[in-house]
């Protein structure tokens, strides 16, 4: 049971709490690996992510102002990780996710019989989504990230946040398009 | 204006309120925005079709993320690991106020100091927050005394084995009270079995046997009338 802020860990952990570190870490660890997972598409790369980004909040706790939620600033701190490595992995190795992305199903029986259910070419589709846009699709609905948030986590404008949401929706439209669904725009 | 004028395949921009869709089916809107979405859900039946897509989208984001790999048990030590790798700044630091704090009133004062300083707290997200964090409390203890008369359990942690029951993922208003949702949990014969997951998502057993689909979509269709709901999705698993 969540008894104790996150602020209250923060301030805690500034001060080297290692108890409140473990309890911080214990509440996020689950979050902030998929969050990174979602991204980098490697669960290696994910669980070492996931121990560098606590690392930094051990670290860095001491210069935290509060101006934003506990949550924000690690998502915010995950986020930069996460594209850090994408920008690192080898070429071959994107190469291949790309492959994967967009492989083409069309004749595969098994995507036959997933396209009588909406739900799983949904799935399809979420998945097969660009690192920009499985990023803001996940901190909305898996994170619950308001606008507010998310253009802290992102660092672009609140505006900017919502527009982007609706082009990750329609670029859904356009591969569920292809799956031979068609649900309207976007 | 309605969706359907607004934002066709002509290319045309979507309005505010389409815009704040995927937000809303999150209920991370404010109250205000939220009964501007409602009003217009209510008012325009194409923008209602096109919501059922997003809450699709979000059903299918959480269940994706429920699926995806956790990371390793003993992930803890590894942070630890590196933590004591660090160079042995943190720990001097931590020396000199303890040291601080051990000599009265001054070390209290530079302790109660190097909390505050220079901090600027985001009331409304703490209170938000906190919030949040007391209906998690309180629908705990409604597990606790529902599952665990005992036992220990904490609220985040999956308190029972999927089995052959049927489940749906629900998501409480969060000005519910934990008697108006334990009073609902009882009126229709639902136990709390799993959460909370992301976005405060509960796993709820509807029924102790595999129900077909239809069936759980008309148990969700009568369950997403009640005030406690925020939000209410057949669960895939």
């Amino acid at each position: 049971m969540q008894t104790t802020s996150d602020e209250a860990l923060i301030a805690k952990i500034a001060k080297g709490d290692r108890a409140a570190m473990e309890a911080l870490f214990t509440r996020y660890r689950v979050r902030v690996f998929r969050f990174v997972l979602r991204m980098v598409r490697n669960e290696a790369i994910a669980e070492e992510l996931n121990s560098d980004v606590f690392l930094d909040v051990w670290r860095q706790a001491g210069t935290f102002e509060g101006r934003s939620a506990v949550s924000t600033w690690i998502f915010s701190i995950a986020r930069f990780k996460a594209l850090t490595a994408l920008q690192r992995r080898p070429e071959a190795e994107l190469d291949d996710e790309r492959a994967d992305a967009i492989e083409d199903d069309a004749d595969d029986p098994e995507v036959a019989l997933a396209k009588k259910d909406k739900a799983a070419v949904l799935r399809q589709c979420l998945v097969k989504l660009s690192a920009e846009h499985r990023e803001i699709v996940n901190l909305v609905y898996y994170q619950h990230k308001s606008v507010e948030e998310v253009s802290a986590i992102v660092g672009i404008p609140e505006a900017t946040v919502k527009t982007r949401m609706f082009y990750a929706r329609k670029k859904l439209s356009e591969l569920l398009a292809e799956l031979g669904i068609e649900r309207g725009w976007p | 204006m309605n969706a359907a004028n607004n934002n066709t395949a002509n290319g045309r921009e979507p309005s505010e309120i389409e815009l704040l869709l995927p937000w809303y089916a999150a209920g991370t809107l404010d109250l205000s925005e939220s009964a501007e979405v409602e009003a217009a859900l209510a008012r325009d039946p194409e923008l209602a079709r096109r919501f059922e897509w997003v809450r699709a989208e979000f059903a299918q984001e959480l269940s994706i993320n429920e699926e995806a790999a956790s990371p390793p048990d003993n992930d803890v030590k590894a942070l630890f690991a590196k933590i004591d790798a660090l160079p042995a700044r943190r720990s001097a630091a931590s020396a000199v106020v303890s040291a601080m704090a051990s000599s009265g009133f001054v070390g209290r004062i530079a302790e109660y100091l190097a909390v505050l300083s220079p901090r600027t707290v985001a009331w409304s997200a703490m209170a938000a927050a906190l919030a949040i964090v007391l209906q998690a409390g309180l629908i705990a203890g409604i597990m606790f005394k529902e599952r665990n008369p005992g036992g220990y359990d904490t609220a985040s942690t999956p308190t029972s084995a999927r089995g052959d029951g049927s489940d749906v993922l629900i998501r409480f208003q969060p000005q519910a009270s934990a008697a108006d949702i334990s009073n609902f949990l009882a009126a229709n014969k639902l136990s709390i079995v799993a959460g909370p997951s992301g976005g405060q998502l509960y796993r709820v057993q509807v029924a102790t046997t595999k129900l077909a689909k239809p069936e759980l979509t008309d148990i969700v269709k009568r369950l997403q009338g009640d005030k406690v709901i925020g939000f209410i999705a057949i669960s895939e698993q």
